[in-house]
């Protein structure tokens, strides 16, 4: 008996294993490209208030009734650097419809990283260095980029961890902003 | 017993369950350095053995853009053996789709090797070599904060 429990206790647990194998690769319950999660599975952002490079408060309360685009980045992050000139042309084209990027460093070296990286870039959205408290908010933010599309309410409509394309976060900005 | 192997099970499944999903995937992993002998007169070599997992790659020690953190390894000065020479491994150059054209990187499995020298007035016997190795991984899709792996050799001093 003893050992049926541990066989069975063994193929129980090799089972998860492979079930949170499967969940980390496929997606769980997520929209498809382009598109957002109905508006019940949305869960709130959580707020946060971070510095920008003028010391002003950042609180993303403050852009509630607002799209936003909330990306975590760093500057020795590659696929960060493609993502940003897609972010400067949303946040020119959309911002009159009330829309706008929050831009979320994680380097280590703060201000003394993003500050020149900033000033090499024309970046016309808010950019915030962040912290441990916030990163922890969001999830750990164990890779990056990671975006959080969040909408006029203050719940996260879509998530993108790793580079994704251009269009599809158009067609999702698009569709929260209509 | 069974109420008890049952529980056990449980409680296991449950915490696996819980703490999976939050773990970051282990990207380069040092195999455990060996013991290196080193002899009274001349150079002693030390080789790290490391792995990265496949589909992903760090930045080489000569990274080929400025804003690319590079693969460093630090001995600690106190060590009773001098450093002379740190050897990285023969960069790729490879082209990702975050990239316009081909950056250094390294992937797969690879060696560190330094070339020491003993330190004046190091006594014989035992002692460890302490150092540091600082990555930073991509794949071809996000990259990962860079991390520092901390490694310890065992010596054996003649």
């Amino acid at each position: 008996m003893h050992k049926l429990l541990r066989l069975t206790g063994a193929a129980l647990l090799a089972a998860c294993l492979l079930l949170a194998g499967c969940a980390s690769t496929v997606s769980r319950g997520e929209p498809a490209s382009g598109s957002n999660r109905d508006t019940p599975s949305r869960k709130p952002a959580p707020d946060f208030e971070l510095k920008d490079m003028n010391g002003k408060a950042i609180r993303l309360s403050d852009y509630r009734g607002q799209v936003v685009l909330l990306n975590f980045w760093a500057t020795w992050c590659g696929p960060c650097k493609i993502e940003i000139p897609w972010f400067v042309e949303f946040q020119r084209a959309y911002k009159d419809r009330g829309f706008t990027v929050i831009g979320v460093s994680v380097d280590e070296d703060g201000w003394e990283a993003v500050r020149p990286f900033l000033a090499s870039r024309q970046v016309n959205y808010p950019v915030v260095v962040s912290t441990v408290e916030v990163e922890q908010k969001y999830g750990g933010v164990e890779a990056l980029p990671v975006s959080f599309l969040i909408d006029r309410e203050g719940r996260v409509a879509n998530t993108h961890v790793g580079l994704v394309t251009k269009k599809t976060y158009e067609d999702e900005i698009r569709r929260l902003l209509d | 017993m069974k109420t008890k192997s049952a529980a056990f099970w449980t409680s296991a499944l449950a915490a696996l369950a819980l703490s999976l999903p939050a773990q970051a995937p282990q990207i380069l992993t040092l195999a455990e350095p060996q013991k290196v002998t080193v002899p009274r007169q001349g150079e002693a070599r030390v080789a790290l053995k490391l792995s990265m997992r496949p589909g992903y790659h760090a930045n080489s020690d000569q990274p080929s853009e400025d804003y690319l953190i590079p693969l460093r390894l630090t001995w600690d000065p106190k060590a009773p053996l001098e450093p002379v020479e740190i050897l990285y491994p023969k960069a790729k150059f490879e082209k990702f789709e975050f990239t316009e054209k081909p950056i250094s990187v390294v992937d797969g499995e690879f060696e560190i090797t330094t070339r020491f020298r003993r330190a004046s007035g190091a006594a014989p016997g035992p002692a460890f070599l302490s150092g540091k190795l600082r990555y930073q991984a991509c794949n071809d899709k996000m990259c990962f904060p860079p991390k520092t792996i901390d490694v310890k050799v065992p010596l054996l001093l003649q």
